[in-house]
């Protein structure tokens, strides 16, 4: 476990991408396996034990410290394994001895492997003890290590991309090969590392219907179009969906297995069984997870009360009848289709829709265009340009290179996307809290509000939160002027002042707004961010939430 | 009018000129002296060269303001001495229990294994340049590092002023009179605030250190953007700050100048009066400087 905790201490503190690379790589041809085999699993997120709640870490604190003491420690760190891993007090029995002379009668700490497998089998009632005894047993790095490790939260900004790619540098191998094989495998991977080392044959990937890694587009911006011929595109709409994969594969029986997963590789068939019996040829599909009213699209927030649902009941299937839009297609039956060129792709994608022939599933519309002026205008009112009564639910184009191969990644120049641009309303700054992580020493999370009639008078009601948009320099701006106008401090949060002609406006830019009962102002808003600040404009000039619901009732 | 030990007031002259007081007279450690009623005397704070802590004692009651204190051993100051008093007043920089320092000699045993590791880098450590850039030094010393450090230019004068008060800091020279590729290998201790300069620009692919108790907390390092935190400090930890409270034997603590309400929390669960002394000019604005310039931690 040490040695697990050591590196990811290291590469939490790694800014380069090449340099997190050679220590995850170094890591892996120092340790043996089993362990390594646990570290791979666990910076790519597939260990699968029941994680350990927040809840729980905190219990275990709570019987170890000053309940007062902890809350202001973690109000300061803002990371409840990091304050956990630095305020666990030393037992009685290690206090008095140093590391170093540790006697045999203390228990060494406990390996990666040790804990991986532990918690595997690990009763929920045996969890806490367990825990309390490794944390007794690690020294501060470890335990911040466990810590992470067991709530699931590691957040030490490797992605399973690059761990995957430190583990084929091992054996100087393509990455590439490594997700392509990676379904098939299981931690702690010794199939993998042997064919990495050169002692066995490649891992063969025997899922019938695996995921397959996503490939993702770039945000583009106006002024790069320049560079760009418009007759190596082809232009779709963006769908304002959830992005799936739904893939069908034949088992030894030769029965058909469905499977929808998610952009990540989730497998969330559970959650749509009404959509699994459309899927009935082997293949796999790329598109949008829709949801359909007479033929209709509607908008995310509808889709949205139909994501996340405990039991999926016949009355929310059929309020709520999910769809796929199909716009890729990456394997045909048993034949891999990704290194063919998008155009070929395409063609092989209209014939399988029109082959499956289901109302569920339907061809994600081109959008004809011969130069980059009929994108534009097509991006600004795609009611006019195809998208008919969908129009609602497009929330920008995506273009894609006619040559180019599926690629898992954000691969550079092969597909963009250009979102519409966001609403923009000017709201007031009210509250201030401070961020989490890198930030939490910062006031980085913002309330704001808007005007509204009260009563006769003018009183901003608050209308949402944000916590990004700024850049480094505004955040520095924001946080000085928050500490200098707080007039009201709660806890962690302060009042900052909002008076007619005193206080801060910014400028929030956001995707959609969606009605809300448990919201003061019966509004919530998608995706805020804060776009700029406003210090030239006096508060009593912000916009008023009837420019809200006007919004609403545009989108409705 | 400023009273205070003679490195200090030379400390002041240094860094602020000849003027920096209409008036100013020298006090020893032990020395008392007598303001009408109130008997003043110094006592060694263990934070810096010259810091001291101030007891004041009228009519049988005697009051203590520790200033800026560890009970950390530091081979370059006078080591921290308790006063028993009947009211402490005490630091609280790093008033919370997720603050415990480890031992300084591992911090720079850190930074040397790093050294050895890189080679064909430079090593630049930030650190505050009254006092923990010289305790730094004399920690690499006693730790067998005796190869040349460099100094940013603006440590030299306090440097040099440690020296000539008979602290020994083994070879120092100016990192500006120096080639680039000549400092592969080598260690260069600067203001935190100029390890994310364009000064660094001289130096061959520098690994930033930074010297400080605020090491301690990841998000805190991440934030500077330092690669190698070392958690020295010259304030007590939680630790040193309680074990402090209980050895003054005081009844009542006045807690400023940091995290005062954990420490006032922790006084009064072991039955103490205690209470935050709000003091102008501190605190917040600690804050905003740490992010932004050098810091006493």
């Amino acid at each position: 476990m040490n040695r697990f905790a050591e590196l990811l201490d290291r590469l939490s503190y790694e800014p380069g991408r090449n340099n997190k690379l050679r220590l995850i790589t170094q890591y892996f041809r120092d340790v043996p396996d089993p362990d390594r085999g646990y570290a791979l699993a666990a910076l790519t997120g597939t260990l699968s034990f029941k994680h350990a709640k927040a809840g729980l870490i905190r219990e275990l604190i709570a019987a170890r410290s000053d309940p007062e003491l902890f809350a202001l420690s973690y109000d300061y760190v803002g990371d409840l394994s990091e304050t956990v891993a630095l305020m666990w007090p030393k037992t009685e029995t290690s206090s008095p001895l140093k590391d170093t002379q540790r006697g045999h009668n203390n228990p060494p700490p406990p390996s990666l492997t040790e804990v991986v497998t532990t918690l595997a089998t690990l009763g929920k009632a045996e969890m806490p003890a367990q825990l309390t005894r490794w944390l007794d047993e690690l020294d501060e790095t470890g335990r911040w290590a466990l810590l992470k490790l067991v709530t699931g939260a590691m957040r030490i900004g490797i992605s399973a991309r690059l761990a995957k790619t430190a583990a084929a540098a091992l054996g100087d191998k393509d990455p590439h090969d490594v997700e392509l094989i990676w379904p098939g495998l299981a931690p702690p991977y010794p199939d993998l590392f042997a064919w990495l080392e050169g002692r066995g044959d490649k891992p063969a990937n025997r899922d019938v219907a695996p995921f397959r890694p996503v490939m993702l587009a770039h945000a583009i911006e106006t002024d790069e179009f320049e560079a760009l011929d418009a007759r190596d595109f082809i232009a779709e709409w963006k769908w304002d969906g959830i992005r799936v994969q739904a893939v069908s594969g034949r088992d030894d029986d030769g029965n058909i297995v469905a499977r929808l997963y998610s952009r990540t590789g989730e497998d969330i068939s559970k959650g749509f069984p009404d959509l699994l019996p459309s899927l009935h040829l082997p293949g796999a599909i790329d598109g949008e997870l829709l949801v359909l009213r007479e033929g209709r699209v509607q908008s995310f927030n509808v889709l949205q009360q139909r994501l996340n649902r405990k039991s999926v009941t016949p009355k929310l299937t059929k309020e709520f009848p999910v769809h796929l839009r199909a716009y890729d297609l990456l394997a045909d039956d048993e034949t891999d289709l990704r290194l063919l060129p998008f155009v070929e792709r395409r063609a092989r994608l209209e014939a399988f829709v029109e082959k499956l022939d289901d109302p569920r599933i339907d061809l994600s519309p081109m959008v004809p265009f011969d130069d980059w002026s009929i994108v534009t205008a097509a991006r600004a009112d795609p009611a006019a340009f195809g998208a008919g009564d969908d129009a609602e639910a497009v929330e920008g184009v995506m273009l894609k290179r006619r040559d180019a191969v599926y690629l898992p990644g954000r691969p550079k120049g092969q597909w963009w996307k250009w979102k519409r641009d966001p609403y923009i309303i000017d709201a007031v700054l009210m509250y201030a809290q401070r961020g989490h992580g890198k930030r939490s020493s910062y006031y980085s999370d913002y309330t704001f509000g808007v005007w509204t009639d009260s009563d006769g008078g003018d009183r901003l009601v608050p209308v949402g939160k944000a916590y990004f948009g700024f850049t480094n320099e505004e955040l520095l701006q924001i946080d000085r002027f928050v500490r200098r106008n707080t007039t009201e401090k709660f806890g962690p949060v302060r009042h900052v002042v909002h008076e007619p002609d005193q206080g801060l406006v910014l400028e929030v830019a956001f995707e959609g707004l969606q009605r809300s009962p448990r919201h003061k102002s019966g509004v919530a808003m998608r995706f805020p961010r804060i776009s700029r600040l406003r210090w030239d404009k006096p508060p009593r000039e912000a916009d008023r939430l009837e420019t809200l619901e006007r919004m609403l009732k545009a989108d409705a | 009018m400023v009273l205070a030990t003679q490195e200090t007031l030379d400390m002041m002259r240094l860094r602020y000129g000849d003027n920096f007081a209409g008036h100013t007279q020298t006090i020893r450690y032990g020395e008392t002296l007598r303001l009408n009623d109130v008997t003043v005397s110094f006592h060694p704070a263990g934070h810096v060269l010259g810091s001291a802590q101030i007891a004041m004692t009228c009519n049988g009651l005697r009051i203590v303001a520790s200033g800026d204190y560890k009970d950390a051993p530091d081979p370059t100051c006078t080591p921290f001495e308790v006063v028993p008093c009947d009211v402490f007043i005490t630091e609280a920089t790093f008033g919370l229990p997720v603050f415990r320092h480890p031992d300084a000699t591992r911090e720079v045993r850190k930074l040397l294994d790093s050294v050895r590791l890189f080679p064909e880098r430079a090593h630049l450590v930030g650190a505050y340049s009254l006092g923990k850039a010289q305790r730094v030094i004399a920690l690499l010393r006693a730790a067998g590092f005796d190869a040349p450090i460099y100094l940013h230019g603006a440590m030299e004068s306090i440097t040099r002023y440690y020296e000539s008060r008979g602290v020994p800091l083994g070879d120092l020279r100016l990192v500006k009179d120096m080639k680039k590729a000549d400092l592969a290998g080598t260690i260069t201790l600067a203001p935190p605030s100029a390890t994310s300069d364009i000064w660094t620009r001289r130096f061959p692919d520098p690994v930033t250190a930074f010297a400080s108790g605020w090491m301690r907390i990841r998000a805190r390092a991440r934030q500077r953007g330092v690669e190698l935190p070392l958690v020295i400090s010259d304030h007590a930890d939680w630790d040193g700050l309680t074990a402090t409270i209980k050895a003054t034997g005081a009844g009542e603590i006045w807690v400023t100048h940091g995290e005062e309400d954990a420490l006032v929390h922790w006084c009064k669960t072991q039955g103490l009066a205690a209470r935050p002394l709000a003091l102008v000019g501190y605190g917040e604005e600690d804050e905003s400087a740490v992010a932004g310039g050098e810091d006493a931690a």
